[in-house]
């Protein structure tokens, strides 16, 4: 359960985005989260709002776009999906050189930001 | 003038601070030569025991040196220095794992150019210690005979993240009906052409392969590092 270290890294992180892009208010943030990346997405929404209180980000959403586990094969010289979260090998000839090439994303990919300029 | 929010793409890695802190430690690491070699295991795995065992027996020829990390007590830090070696604690109080700003501030004051290699102990915990990078060079996973052969299919992510597995307490085989054929199949399920060795710190069985493993590793270092 590291959920909550996840979630201030990822208030962090959104801030100095934010505000590089001289916004002062976040509404909702985007994240790609791999099945690979050992971060469990309903832990994650749990603690993300704890994370967030007293920060620019209270109240925003956080929109998680699962990814999908990618292998590349050297012997099939093909990506391909594996058969399971838990079986990596080549689904094809059951080689034992893939590797995994997509799947553990664990990234901020757009955050909503309410300009500055509206705050009352 | 619109107070709907504006949408901004951005591409950052959740944990680009604790990444670039890696990048910075494994090149200062690769500048001094030290080949730097994480575990990790679930509690009780014996990363300590076989971490006595290899520091004692690797001694007589290289310079060691380990940073243990646990929730609360100096315990494994006081066995480990048994053997000789530089040894450093790291308490994380509640944190479930190490990081690499946890690990650049313990080496505060150590000098790399004095070493040859460094263990970091993790934290006992399957889960959490996959998602960070501490600079090493090798990261070994953990498992022993007793718990049962499906765990890597429990705990892809960790092994998916580490280099070499190594089977411990090999000692107790019998006792508990281990499967070495089982879980060496699951295991190269999860991490498809992982390098394993079996083990027993007790007995001493496998412990001259695990060496030779490290040792080689520490060559090829250093030929990399003069080409």
């Amino acid at each position: 359960m590291h959920e909550l270290s996840i979630a201030l890294n990822i208030v962090d992180g959104v801030l100095e985005e934010a505000e590089q892009r001289g916004g002062v208010r976040v509404a909702v943030v985007h994240l790609r989260l791999g099945p690979l990346s050992g971060v469990v997405e309903q832990a994650l929404l749990f603690a993300y709002p704890m994370a967030c209180e007293g920060t620019p980000l209270e109240g925003s959403r956080l929109l998680i776009q699962p990814s999908e586990v990618a292998l590349y094969c050297p012997t099939c010289q093909e990506e391909l999906k594996p058969a399971t979260l838990v079986d990596l090998r080549c689904p094809a000839c059951r080689g034992l050189d893939s590797r995994v090439v997509r799947g553990a994303e664990l990234e901020i990919t757009g955050i909503e930001i309410v300009p500055s300029e509206v705050q009352v | 003038m619109s107070s709907e929010p504006r949408l901004v793409e951005v591409r950052r890695k959740v944990l680009k601070e604790n990444d670039v802190r890696a990048r910075a430690l494994r090149e200062a690491f690769r500048q001094a030569g030290v080949c730097v070699v994480s575990l990790v295991s679930a509690p009780g795995a014996g990363k300590t025991t076989l971490l006595e065992k290899l520091l004692a027996q690797l001694q007589p020829d290289h310079r060691v040196a380990a940073l243990v990390g646990d929730l609360a007590t100096e315990n494994d830090a006081a066995r480990l220095a048994r053997s000789g070696a530089l040894v450093k604690q790291i308490t994380t109080g509640t944190v479930c794992h190490l990081d690499a700003a946890m690990v650049e501030q313990a080496l505060v004051g150590w000098d790399l150019d004095q070493l040859d290699f460094l263990f970091l102990e993790n934290v006992g915990n399957l889960v959490c210690p996959s998602s960070y990078d501490l600079g090493e060079e090798l990261r070994m996973v953990l498992v022993s005979t007793t718990e049962g052969e499906d765990k890597p299919l429990k705990y892809p992510t960790i092994f998916n993240t580490a280099d070499v597995a190594v089977i411990t307490k090999r000692d107790l085989s019998q006792a508990v009906e281990f499967d070495a054929e089982l879980m060496r199949g699951n295991i190269q399920r999860v991490r498809p052409g992982m390098r394993i060795v079996e083990v027993s710190a007790k007995t001493g069985q496998g412990m001259n392969e695990l060496l030779e493993a490290l040792k080689s590793r520490l060559s090829g270092f250093h030929v990399s590092q003069t080409a």
